[in-house]
């Protein structure tokens, strides 16, 4: 199977004041195409740190990150973004949906970049699929969290993305309503073929995935298969 | 590199569709922020527009302005070669004589100064004399009776048909004078015109020798003559002889820059409305971008480029400018229509008002430039924002400096240009822009300073309230600065021009002593003087002055005769100098209103050698002579030599008998002279009973009651200040807005301390005081900082412009510090009223 994600000693360090704290050390791991895979471990562990550089949302110190056959050094800032715009969905910890914007249009951004025609359709039909498709026109403001994670679950997915990243999906969410959330990722994962990676701290939630690697300070702990197929 | 394309395919249409959606919902706040620069364009657009409409109207009526095609005038009746000038020109088609006198009206048993015009009845030949009623412009001439100033007639409660005294004559007042061509209501204030018929002006017996007559020959321009030829050809040979040629076009040009130069100084007054307005804009933007990063960092993340999530927020701010440019331009263009009335005394003309093209371009422009150039540094902050700010906080995202500094200069320069543009001049366009920034850095540097204080200084013995209160002015994200440069610029410009305004009237005002004088008696005759003495003594008044005048010419300067200087293309002796009647005293000493600059000052004439004379330093300055020089004048056909004695620094400014040249006695005693005579009147009713028998006794007398000119002078004075404070105003309502706009951006933070405090047991009462002291301290350091800089602005004008002590007014402390700290509190507290009111749980439902 080809791999999507491939990192490799890859090094991170933050400099606070006179300190310099290195977060990420030689870190080295793949991600098959298709494949769910869960980053895991205590707070402080460099796990957002590390979604950060995958995504290529920062840059390293060393190592590479090669994702979809790219390596995210060898690119600009709006290289990179072009890049998540073709290739990569989010899912965040605190949804992140623009708050000017209604969930349609939330749903529809990431395709309007791409100059997609019929954004507006497929952005109603994912979020058809998501359950919200009478609270298209609603704010964030004005949907529950639930459901704010259940369009930036469908934004996600309307760039029809290789891969997603998804930081503490349910961290903000109740129990009942964290794991409708979490289905609806793992189906909608399987019905497009999505390479999903999730960091969270939620080890039920991670020994669903396929692969588990452990941080703790900034170090691979281990790097596991599950027995999830 | 996989598939990955090069560009982004979200184009044009997407950012607007984007700026357009994320405005929709921010727009109360984009509306606030608009309206902080809608009353400064339209200030600007309603000056510019109004002074092109006025440019326009003085070209169109040119001639009525003048009634004439072209006009020659002179302070003396043409001598032959005028006359021969005249003659080859075909002989004027009208002529005036006109003249300062006292006027008699016998039914209100009173006089008063006025200008007497005796004009042929052909005048004018184009516009109109408006009078009431309106048949009385041409009868009079035939009656033989007068029109008198609208004011004038009514101040003593004439009316048609009653009786006018000048000279020796009597008149029936056939009519209001309403309008004359090319007369404001502000040129006749002080000696209001009474218009007789030429031909019954001799009989008044007012045109003698002595008597200060101006003559006016009017001229009907053939179709074929170039006037500006003929100005350039005739006015310097005109010149030699003590004339004037006045074409309608020349005359046009010079009223245009007069109102011209006004209206830049209005604009300049608006201007800094629209910038404060801009500071107001530069601080909401701040604060709304700084909301808005985490927006732009998902946008980033979603694959948006810096140039697309930069432009969306561009293009919001430039739609913002552009509406607001809009809307500013519309209020601008509908607030000139006021002008006619606000103005109407200072112009001589009615006016039509059109709507140009160009105002409206200026107020679009503006907008959209002023908006975006204000705001491009927190812009900035979307392109430099990481898309990492998803995941966690970053450092706060700012443009570097060296490009901060770069939107600076281009701030300065744009500034410098527009100033330039509105100025024409480029020094006063720099000292216009280092007056503004000097201003704008020595408030917020104050502003600053003073949170630098409180934070190192802490009054930590004060109770809860008047604490939190002083620590909300150092929140984060507090726009204390902001608001006490809006208020203290305002208060700024209020405040310094009263004081200017009270410099101005201190200056002219009158020392209340029985040894100043405060009436002048003109044009004493020689044989007249005794018996005017014998009127005014027995009343128990004294005469303070009996001075000798003489009129005479310069003949020539340093030997060179005037005419030689004159064909002289290289001299820079001014013309006036050449050209002018002088009116020349003698006397052995000083007056306390002259200062010796160099020289000394001759007590009597020495018995040989040339005369020595004192110069104002003017004259020297204008005729460029130094003590030393000689000078010799042409005293009515007589050439007498002199030497620069002296030279002496006046005090124009004193209300005393002044003298640009001054004679030793023993030289022109037996000159043809009139005297001018001064008295101190304790009061207005002893005043008028003296004007009453002087003008009875002595017609040909003009007596100048200064109190009455002060009070005319205070008129003026008040009708300018209430146009500039009118423009001043705009800067206030600017403040206000930027205040309300302020308090409008803070209130979700204000909204969360309150809830905090409510939570943590505070009462609605307790925080109802933390907000009113809050905007007390912001309103009282802002608009005392703009007071106190505009003693110091006063001081500095004192000193380099009026050159006078300055004594600040209580008043701008007393009245305008209260009522400003009233409002801001006022306007504070009306916007937090919903926070206060709300229930915690209320307000955080509602801002979720």
């Amino acid at each position: 199977m080809s791999k999507i994600l491939n990192v490799r000693n890859l090094e991170k360090t933050y400099i606070s004041g006179s300190k310099k704290l290195k977060v990420l050390d030689d870190i080295s791991f793949a991600v098959d195409a298709g494949a769910t895979f869960s980053i895991v471990g205590p707070s402080g562990s460099g796990k957002t740190t590390l979604l950060g550089l995958c995504a290529g949302l920062d840059r390293s110190d060393s190592g590479t990150v090669e994702l979809c056959g790219t390596d995210l050094n060898s690119l600009n800032e709006d290289q990179r973004a072009l890049l998540r715009n073709k290739n990569i969905g989010f899912i965040f910890q605190d949804f992140q949906l623009l708050p000017t914007l209604t969930a349609l249009e939330n749903v529809s951004v990431p395709l309007e970049l791409q100059g997609a025609e019929g954004a507006k359709q497929r952005a109603m039909e994912l979020l058809e699929k998501v359950g919200l498709s009478k609270r298209i026109g609603h704010y964030p403001s004005q949907l529950s969290g639930g459901e704010q994670q259940r369009v930036a679950l469908a934004r996600a997915f309307s760039n029809h993305p290789k891969i997603l990243f998804a930081d503490e999906p349910t961290g903000n969410l109740d129990e009942e309503t964290g794991e409708k959330v979490i289905r609806l990722l793992f189906e909608l994962n399987k019905d497009t073929g999505t390479t999903l990676v999730i960091v969270t701290h939620d080890l039920d939630l991670a020994k669903r995935t396929q692969h588990i690697l452990r941080l703790k300070g900034g170090k691979v702990l281990t790097n596991e298969t599950t027995l999830v197929s | 590199m996989s598939d990955l394309p090069i560009k982004s395919k979200a184009g044009p249409d997407w950012i607007l569709k984007m700026a357009w959606r994320d405005g929709k919902a921010s727009s109360k706040r984009l509306l606030l922020f608009m309206a902080a620069i809608i009353l400064g364009i339209a200030a600007v657009v309603s000056i510019q527009s109004f002074s092109e409409n006025l440019q326009e109207n003085i070209a169109q009526q040119s001639k009525s302005l003048m009634g004439a095609d072209f006009i020659i005038d002179s302070s003396q009746l043409p001598n032959e070669r005028v006359q021969a000038i005249m003659d080859s020109l075909g002989g004027s088609d009208a002529q005036e004589v006109s003249f300062a006198s006292m006027a008699a009206f016998p039914k209100a048993d009173a006089t008063k100064l006025v200008r007497v015009r005796a004009i042929t009845q052909e005048f004018p030949f184009y516009g109109t004399l408006e009078t009431e009623p309106p048949s009385a412009a041409k009868r009079y001439h035939v009656s033989k009776g007068a029109l008198v100033d609208g004011t004038l007639m009514m101040q003593y409660g004439l009316k048609a048909g009653d009786s006018i005294k000048i000279g020796e004559s009597t008149f029936v007042i056939e009519g209001v004078l309403k309008a004359i061509p090319g007369s404001s209501a502000i040129s006749t204030s002080v000696a209001p015109t009474v218009l007789l018929p030429y031909t019954e002006v001799e009989g008044t017996g007012l045109l003698q020798l002595g008597s200060r007559l101006d003559y006016n020959y009017y001229f009907v321009n053939s179709s074929e003559m170039d006037l500006d030829q003929l100005d350039r050809e005739l006015d310097p040979i005109l010149d030699a002889e003590n004339a004037d040629l006045d074409t309608h076009l020349s005359t046009s040009q010079r009223l245009g820059r007069t109102y011209d130069n006004f209206g830049r100084f209005l604009n300049l007054v608006a201007f800094i409305a629209l910038l404060l307005g801009c500071v107001g804009i530069a601080s909401s933007v701040h604060i709304y971008m700084k909301e808005k990063l985490k927006t732009v960092a998902v946008l980033k993340c979603l694959g948006a480029t810096r140039r697309q999530a930069f432009l969306i927020y561009l293009v919001q701010i430039a739609g913002m400018g552009g509406i607001g440019g809009l809307l500013g331009t519309a209020t601008g263009l509908a607030l000139q229509q006021s002008f006619p009335i606000l103005l109407q005394d200072f112009l001589p003309f009615s006016i039509e008002l059109s709507i140009s093209l160009k105002p409206i371009l200026t107020g679009l422009f503006l907008g959209v430039s002023m908006s975006v150039l204000f705001a491009m540094i927190p812009l900035m902050g979307t392109w430099f924002v990481s898309p990492l700010e998803v995941l966690r906080v970053q450092e706060e995202a700012s443009a570097p400096r060296k490009t901060t500094i770069l939107i600076l200069l281009v701030i300065l320069v744009f500034v410098f240009l527009f100033s330039l543009w509105l100025l024409g001049d480029w020094r006063f366009a720099i000292a216009f822009v280092l007056g503004i920034f000097v201003t704008f850095a020595i408030l917020a540097g104050l502003a600053n300073l003073f949170m630098k204080g409180i934070k190192r200084f802490f009054p930590t013995s004060w109770g809860f309230i008047a604490r939190q209160s002083l620590r909300n002015l150092f929140r984060p994200n507090n726009q204390t600065a902001v608001l006490v440069l809006a208020i203290g610029v305002g208060s700024f410009l209020i405040s310094t021009l009263y004081f200017t305004k009270d410099m101005l009237l201190a200056k002219a005002s009158l020392e209340n002593s029985p040894n100043n004088p405060n009436i002048i008696l003109l044009d004493v005759q020689t044989d007249q003087k005794a018996g005017v003495i014998q009127t005014i003594e027995p009343k128990g008044l004294k005469v303070l002055d009996n001075t000798p005048i003489i009129t005479m010419r310069v003949a020539n300067i340093n030997g060179i005769s005037t005419n030689t200087i004159r064909n002289d293309t290289t001299s820079t002796i001014q013309d006036w100098i050449l050209n002018h009647e002088f009116r020349v005293t003698y006397r052995d000493s000083m007056m306390p209103s002259e200062k010796l600059t160099s020289g000394t000052f001759a007590k009597i004439r020495p018995n040989e050698g040339l005369i020595p004379i004192s110069l104002s330093d003017n004259v020297a300055r204008d005729a460029e002579v130094v003590v030393g020089d000689t000078m010799a004048f042409n005293v009515q056909g007589v050439l007498m030599k002199t030497v620069v004695g002296s030279i002496r620094q006046i005090d124009w400014g004193q209300m005393r008998m002044n003298f640009n040249i001054i004679f030793p006695p023993g030289v022109l005693e037996n000159a043809p002279q009139f005297h001018v005579l001064s008295t101190n009147s304790p009061d207005s009713k002893t005043s008028a009973q003296l004007q009453r028998e002087l003008v009875k006794s002595f017609p040909n007398v003009s007596v100048l009651d200064l109190r009455q000119i002060l009070e005319v002078i205070q008129g003026i004075l008040d009708k300018i200040s209430w146009v500039i404070n009118f423009m001043a105003f705009f800067s206030i309502l600017t403040g206000i807005i930027v205040l309300i706009g302020s308090v409008r951006t803070s209130k979700y933070q204000r909204i969360r301390e309150s809830v905090l405090l409510r939570t943590l047991g505070a009462k609605g009462n307790q925080i109802l005081k933390i907000t009113a002291l809050e905007y007390f301290y912001l309103g009282i350091l802002g608009c005392g900082i703009g007071i106190l800089l505009s003693v110091i602005g006063s001081q500095l004008l004192a000193n380099l412009v009026f050159d006078l002590a300055f004594v600040p007014s209580w008043v701008p402390f007393a009245i305008l510090l209260p009522a400003i700290t009233s409002l801001v509190v006022l306007i504070g507290l009306g916007n937090s009223r919903s926070v206060l009111r709300s229930t915690p749980l209320e307000v955080l439902r509602k801002e979720n």
